[in-house]
């Protein structure tokens, strides 16, 4: 009875004489990279494997949202031809209205006219954009209740919250995903050269650092928001200026790390470049923090989104927001279906990605599966 | 049976599917040396950790008596009185092994108030004496000592005394010198010898060093993939060993095979008083204002002729890494110069000194830590290609990966395999492969072998002396083993503080050491 073998720690050709004569061809085949074994065991822990897929699955219908929720039919047949409503802008007496403005298609006249034999108009299943305003819907004042027009109800302006939701949730993956990218690519940048290079520039940089991270975000937000008209790019910029002094700390210290170790040291008597070492060589045996901290920073990025627009400090007119909605929630507590509706859409977005995490953690983790990783 | 102190019965070991210890049986009589021996991954150490169920995860058949009494069936809480009383345990790493918040004395009176239920006036004493009998020096001070403020051989001493406080009948040493000094080694084998004799306890010792147990055991078990292979009497095993592994484990001693040099063979590598130096805090106020300097390396002077090898031996601190590092650059050098094929470097240009690091290569000591684990074996490999030989086609790049590969006994199958798919001494020959396929000149092998098995470091070391014969390599093999540097070098550096202290051909150096410090790291290791 010998002891089994085990996939990975097993040496391969154990003893052989130095001459390579007597080679066993029994190298194992399957040459699993360092990442794809993370990967496959992220894959084994269902709860976050199962909150990626249906995560992503709704990030990717809310991105083709105007099939989803438009009040633009798909494709209208009318009078023997062709109309792309979504591409193309009709006037309403195109399709036999009186008046040369642009045809409202939730309009009963203009319904009625598909309606007639020979013609017809495929809707998207819910029939409002986010800005629309639901003139001829069953709700009799706004902020209105769930019924069959608005299947969540209306908000205070008398827009379809289930619109509102679905473009508030692309708008603020979208938002938080741009946040992530851009502070994650900062931060590496910045914690790279700190762990990286050490010493003087570590210190003068982290002294920076120091300075940048006691400012005032918030603040910085308000006055922003009182001198300049607020946009999305000014949000942006103002939120992605600050996101990436937490990474910066993990890169950096994973970087004094890894120098230390003897590859690297062979890698610089091998005659590379400090930027080959980095790049090639620390960088992809740093990336732990960097990858376990993205759904966090997702989520992060989300509320930070909603709680400015919560704040009334976000961009304002009548781009959809969830921040916004939990706001109207708040000053209409009687209308539940607003801040049920709105909350309920943020925890489940902050869950998924929580539950990610989560798992992504453990994958990054070679103890779960008693594998030597080194 | 006659008194039998400690008995393993058909004791198999397994975590999850993966048997460790596979129906080991051995005894312990009172008063005995036992020697467990195996190489890394035999299953010595797990052996020596069920004994007091200090495993966690495993499922343990078979019985363990002590004094007659089945280990395996006592419930825990009986257990604790057990550990650290009857049978105590030494551990290989002392720094990790010892609790650095607490002072060692705090340590040991821990054991003996828990133990032997003294006062803690009682108790301060007696572990007073018992650091005077370990050896340790000014024990009254020692005892207020947090771990990190003494050596790596006073903390082992520390760790001996904790381990005796409670006069247990059993120790358990699991590779006690593995991470000492030569010369420290040999005294902590000296002292635990001493020991043994005047408390009469039995000692389990547990190690790969072949050396160590031929001096302090009286019986050897040797283990070899979780069973025992073979045991008996230390002379007789040493003498006759009767299991093919055994065999194979005491011919793997490194002996000396080397090819002399030509007469006229250039001189390739000369430093010339290279002198290191680190900034160190001065302690005090004094701190505030100025650093103070510590000399890492003081003005060496070393040279290497073609073909050659020159071994440099010491002990950790001695500075013959920064030697190794200075030579190549990889630390800021003080003051001295350092002549490369005759040429200053300092007179190369830039681009010359990056083009000359392809002839002057390293192979460390850590095979894990030596290779990149999200590379693979080729991007290992051909990455020095790419960068110093950017001329070669992807195919002829491709077929000298491979033939290096083979030089140092790979199959190209190993070639998009990554480094966590290879044991230590292929990886170390993976390393080796690093640096032979830029075609250099001067190798320089830091601590080659350290990390690897004595049959396993056995066969690397015949590796680099083909190589040499092969392609006239010159080594620099830095190690603080003798018997390694014995097998390879023409001649011999003593490196102690910082100083080369003695130097010459190996031979003389060895048969007649002339510096203190040589004698006594002579006399240590033969």
């Amino acid at each position: 009875m010998s002891i089994p073998a085990e996939p990975h720690s097993t040496p391969l050709l154990a003893g052989i004489d130095p001459l390579p004569k007597s080679q066993p061809a029994n190298i194992s085949h399957d040459h699993v990279s360092p990442s794809r074994r993370i990967w496959l065991r992220f894959k084994r822990q269902r709860l976050g494997y199962w909150s990626l897929i249906i995560f992503l699955s709704v990030y990717g219908l809310s991105l083709a949202g105007e099939l989803i929720s438009n009040e633009k039919p798909l494709v209208v047949y009318y009078q023997g031809h062709w109309y792309f409503p979504l591409i193309n802008q009709y006037q309403e007496s195109v399709f036999g209205g009186d008046l040369p403005v642009l045809a409202d298609y939730n309009d009963p006249f203009i319904r009625g006219q598909f309606d007639k034999p020979g013609n017809f108009a495929i809707y998207p299943p819910n029939p409002y954009y986010y800005d629309t305003l639901c003139y001829f819907s069953s709700s009799t004042h706004n902020p209105g209740p769930p019924s069959r027009d608005n299947w969540l109800g209306t908000d205070t302006s008398g827009y379809d919250i289930t619109a509102r939701l679905i473009y508030g949730f692309r708008i603020s993956v979208s938002f938080a995903l741009g946040l992530t990218l851009v502070g994650t690519v900062l931060g590496i940048l910045i914690g790279s050269v700190q762990g990286y290079f050490g010493g003087k520039v570590d210190l003068f940089t982290q002294r920076l650092i120091e300075v940048w991270g006691s400012m005032p975000e918030l603040y910085l937000l308000i006055i922003f928001a009182s001198i300049f008209q607020q946009s999305f790019t000014m949000l942006f910029i103002l939120l992605a200026l600050f996101g990436w002094v937490h990474l910066s700390d993990y890169v950096r210290a994973e970087f004094l790390r890894n120098r230390q170790l003897e590859y690297v040291k062979a890698a610089r008597a091998l005659g590379l470049s400090h930027g080959q070492i980095i790049w090639r060589h620390i960088l992809p045996n740093s990336l732990t923090p960097v990858i376990t901290f993205l759904p966090f920073r997702m989520s992060a990025g989300i509320m930070a989104l909603a709680s400015v627009d919560f704040l009334g400090l976000g961009v304002g007119g009548q781009s959809p927001s969830l921040g916004r909605l939990v706001l109207q929630g708040k000053e209409n507590l009687d209308a539940w279906w607003i801040s049920l509706s709105s909350f309920g859409v943020l925890v489940l977005t902050i869950l998924l990605l929580t539950f990610m995490g989560e798992a992504l953690r453990n994958a990054m983790d070679a103890r779960i599966d008693g594998q030597r990783t080194d | 049976m006659k008194n039998s102190l400690l008995a393993l019965e058909n004791v198999s070991i397994t975590f999850g599917k993966k048997l460790a210890v596979d129906r080991l049986n051995l005894e312990i009589h009172a008063g005995e040396r036992v020697a467990l021996v195996g190489e890394s991954g035999s299953g010595k150490t797990v052996t020596a950790l069920s004994i007091l169920r200090l495993l966690s995860h495993a499922k343990i058949d078979g019985s363990i008596r002590l004094q007659g009494e089945d280990l395996l069936q006592k419930p825990i809480s009986e257990l604790r009185t057990i550990r650290g009383a009857d049978v105590a345990m030494i551990f290989q790493e002392p720094m990790s092994a010892l609790n650095p918040l607490y002072t060692i004395g705090n340590q040991v009176i821990e054991t003996l108030i828990l133990h032997e239920g003294l006062n803690p006036k009682q108790a301060r004493e007696k572990t007073i004496h018992l650091f005077e009998r370990t050896g340790i020096r000014e024990p009254e001070r020692r005892v207020d000592s947090f771990p990190h403020q003494l050596s790596g051989g006073q903390r082992q001493r520390a760790m001996i005394a904790m381990a005796l406080a409670c006069r247990p009948k059993l120790l358990i040493a699991d590779e006690p010198t593995t991470a000492l000094d030569t010369t420290i080694r040999a005294r902590i084998v000296k002292l635990l010898l001493d020991l043994q004799q005047e408390e009469g306890m039995a000692v389990l010792l547990i190690t790969h060093d072949l050396n160590l147990v031929r001096r302090f055991a009286q019986r050897v078990a040797v283990m070899e993939n979780g069973k025992l292979v073979e045991s008996g009497d230390t002379e007789t095993l040493y003498n006759n060993p009767q299991h093919p592994y055994t065999v194979k484990l005491l011919n793997s001693l490194p002996s000396r095979h080397i090819a002399p040099i030509t007469k006229d063979a250039p001189i390739l590598l000369e430093t010339k008083q290279l002198r290191v130096e680190y900034p160190k805090k001065l302690p005090g106020w004094r701190g505030l204002f100025r650093s103070g300097r510590f000399i890492a390396l003081a003005g060496a002077d070393v040279s290497l002729r073609e073909g050659e090898t020159i071994g440099v031996v010491g002990e950790s601190g001695s500075g013959k890494s920064t030697l190794a590092q200075a030579i190549l650059s990889l630390v800021a050098v003080k003051s001295g110069g350092l002549d490369f094929e005759g040429i200053p470097l300092a007179q190369r240009s830039k681009r010359e000194r990056r083009a000359l690091r392809a002839r002057l290569q390293v192979v460390f000591q850590d095979p894990f830590g030596a290779l990149s684990p999200r590379q693979t074996v080729g991007q290992i490999v051909g990455e020095g290609l790419g960068l110093h030989f950017p001329e070669l086609s992807n195919t002829e790049r491709h077929a000298k990966i491979v033939d290096v590969l083979a030089e140092v006994g790979l199959p190209s199958s190993a070639l998009n395999s990554y480094p966590h798919e290879f044991s230590g001494g292929q990886r170390q020959r993976i390393a080796i492969a690093r640096t032979l396929v830029l075609a250099p000149r001067v190798l320089i092998l830091d601590e080659p072998t350290s990390a690897l098995d004595v049959s396993i470091q056995n066969q690397v070391l015949q590796l680099l002396v083909r190589l040499q014969k092969k392609y006239g390599l010159s080594y620099v093999l830095i190690s603080h083993d003798l018997s390694v540097v014995n097998a390879l070098a023409h001649r011999l550096y003593v490196m102690h503080d910082g100083e080369i202290v003695e130097m010459g051909d190996t031979e003389a150096v060895i048969a007649n050491p002339q510096h203190p410090y040589t004698q006594r790291l002579v006399s240590a290791s033969l």
